[in-house]
């Protein structure tokens, strides 16, 4: 009697619907695993099932194979450092641009009023859409392409700079005041650092745009890299060629982003207190 | 050093309309005292603080440094708030040493006084740590020593032990008397505990709320020499309820 009103009283316990909570990590692994493996597994079978056409869902162990040809023909690395190079560019230059003007804007907000809507324009006109006007400019070498990354990255890294110099408490630089520093100061030594590990956040995330845009500029008009060995895959109907492509920015993805958090984590030990 | 507040006021302006929140506020402060401003919530105590320490600008009224009206923030006036504002990603001994820096004062000269003021406060062991790393005593006590080390002329303090549990403030308050008996600094303190008021100043100017004006000057009439056994001594006590009939008089006045 005593228990069926506890029960009915109280929260029952829970491991896998925790609200909010760390899960033991034997769960956590095991979760992880079956992230990649059990799509994997869908995939396996499918593809390997009597109704599915090879032609149209390669097996995984064909898209293998395919990775595995395309490597060993020098075509991958070529490939990858082709678009890499791209990325790396433009992503830089959108970087080198956008760090002051985010940092000004979130600091003043006069710069932020002048700034701030003709950004707000420009960043929702899609950066694809800039590709004929690009190419009517640069033609059709690399610049197009750089520039394409550049347009697409370059105001979302300005507004997220801006919002995260918005958010740092007013305390910082009312007590840096205090200790005789002027505005200059306060922006350089006080502003500076304390967003550095929000600028590297927000180039981590915004990386992942500049791999759409490479591929996008890639599709139309390329020599080399990934999209244009997407592109070539489709004349040819290489079905495991387009996939072997995918998996494999997937993966460039994934040690990317990794690698930022891992820089942002070593350099800025300050923003990440162990508990 | 003498800091004068004369006939200070402030209206802020809301959506409903101007308030006021300061009406004509004097009070001064004399070099090496150590007054404290006591207010309940709505007494405009920390807008007061801030007008002294130049991040805000009065409506009416002044406030002088030795005879300088204030225009500005400055290294002048020390300010410790109540919330832990020691930068994040400098080291303790980085935190104090940022004001000398600021400053362009040369390296050697930074560190002896840095040392110095890590010492005082007692953190000389844990100058190497990052701020996440401290209990908030500690934050405070080197938020004080960073105010501190730029030798302001007077420190002032919005409700800095605010945040700490009971036994952490009665050690912070023992801690700030001896720091203060010994490096003679002139403290002006804002704080809504009459018991921590009537402990650390030797004059409390009490505040009514909305708008705040000085109801009351009272002088403090305990040894210098206080600990925290003196709490619960008779003259302690009397002046402690002297303090709080006065505040419960405005709570009563507040309400009717």
């Amino acid at each position: 009697m005593v228990k069926a009103v506890m029960s009915r009283s109280s929260l029952p316990p829970s491991v896998f619907w925790r609200i909010g909570e760390a899960i033991p990590s034997s769960l956590q692994m095991v979760l992880t695993g079956l992230s990649v493996l059990l799509p994997l597994a869908v995939w396996l079978l499918l593809a390997n099932s009597l109704w599915a056409d090879p032609r149209f869902l390669p097996t995984p162990q064909m898209v293998l194979t395919a990775i595995g040809r395309l490597w060993q023909q020098g075509l991958l690395a070529n490939d990858t450092i082709a678009s890499f190079g791209r990325v790396t560019s433009g992503f830089l230059l959108a970087a080198v641009v956008a760090t002051p003007i985010g940092i000004a804007m979130g600091t003043f907000a006069s710069i932020r009023a002048l700034g701030e809507p003709i950004i707000g324009i420009l960043r929702y006109m899609p950066a694809p859409a800039f590709i004929p006007l690009l190419i009517i400019y640069f033609g059709l070498d690399e610049a197009p392409k750089i520039a394409l990354i550049f347009i697409g990255t370059v105001f979302f890294n300005v507004l997220m700079i801006m919002d995260a110099v918005k958010f740092i408490p007013k305390e910082f630089i009312e007590v840096t005041y205090t200790l005789g520093g002027n505005r200059r100061q306060v922006l350089l030594q006080v502003i500076t650092p304390y967003i550095v590990p929000s600028i590297l956040d927000t180039f981590r995330v915004n990386i992942a745009t500049s791999w759409n845009l490479v591929i996008v500029a890639e599709l139309i008009a390329a020599n080399e890299g990934l999209g244009k060995r997407i592109q070539l895959a489709q004349r040819f109907f290489r079905t495991d060629e387009i996939f072997a492509c995918l998996i494999v920015l997937g993966i460039i993805g994934l040690v990317l982003d990794l690698s930022m958090r891992f820089l942002m984590q070593r350099t800025c030990r300050w923003a990440f207190p162990k508990r | 050093m003498h800091l004068d507040v004369q006939q200070l006021s402030k209206v802020f302006t809301t959506r409903r309309g101007p308030l006021l929140v300061l009406d004509q506020v004097s009070l001064y402060i004399n070099s090496g005292e150590f007054v404290c401003v006591l207010g309940a919530s709505g007494s405009g105590k920390t807008t007061l603080l801030r007008i002294i320490a130049g991040l805000e600008t009065a409506t009416h009224g002044q406030v002088t440094v030795d005879g300088h009206a204030v225009s500005g923030p400055g290294s002048d006036r020390g300010l410790v708030f109540q919330t832990y504002t020691l930068y994040p990603w400098l080291t303790v001994q980085d935190n104090i040493e940022f004001g000398l820096k600021l400053q362009g004062m040369p390296k050697g000269e930074r560190r002896d006084r840095v040392h110095h003021y890590l010492h005082i406060v007692g953190l000389g062991r844990y100058a190497q740590l990052f701020p996440h790393q401290l209990s908030g005593g500690m934050k405070q006590r080197v938020a004080i020593a960073r105010a501190l080390v730029t030798e302001p002329q007077v420190l002032l303090m919005d409700e800095p032990f605010g945040a700490l549990d009971a036994q952490t403030k009665e050690m912070m308050h023992e801690f700030l008397l001896d720091l203060w008996r010994r490096t003679r600094t002139t403290i002006l303190m804002i704080t809504h505990d009459v018991e921590e008021a009537v402990f650390l100043a030797q004059r409390i100017y009490v505040l009514t709320s909305s708008p705040g004006r000085v109801k009351e000057e009272v002088a403090i009439q305990l040894p210098l020499e206080r600990t925290y056994r003196c709490k619960r001594q008779l003259e302690f006590v009397q002046q402690r309820e002297t303090i709080l009939d006065l505040l419960r008089e405005e709570r009563l006045k507040a309400i009717a």
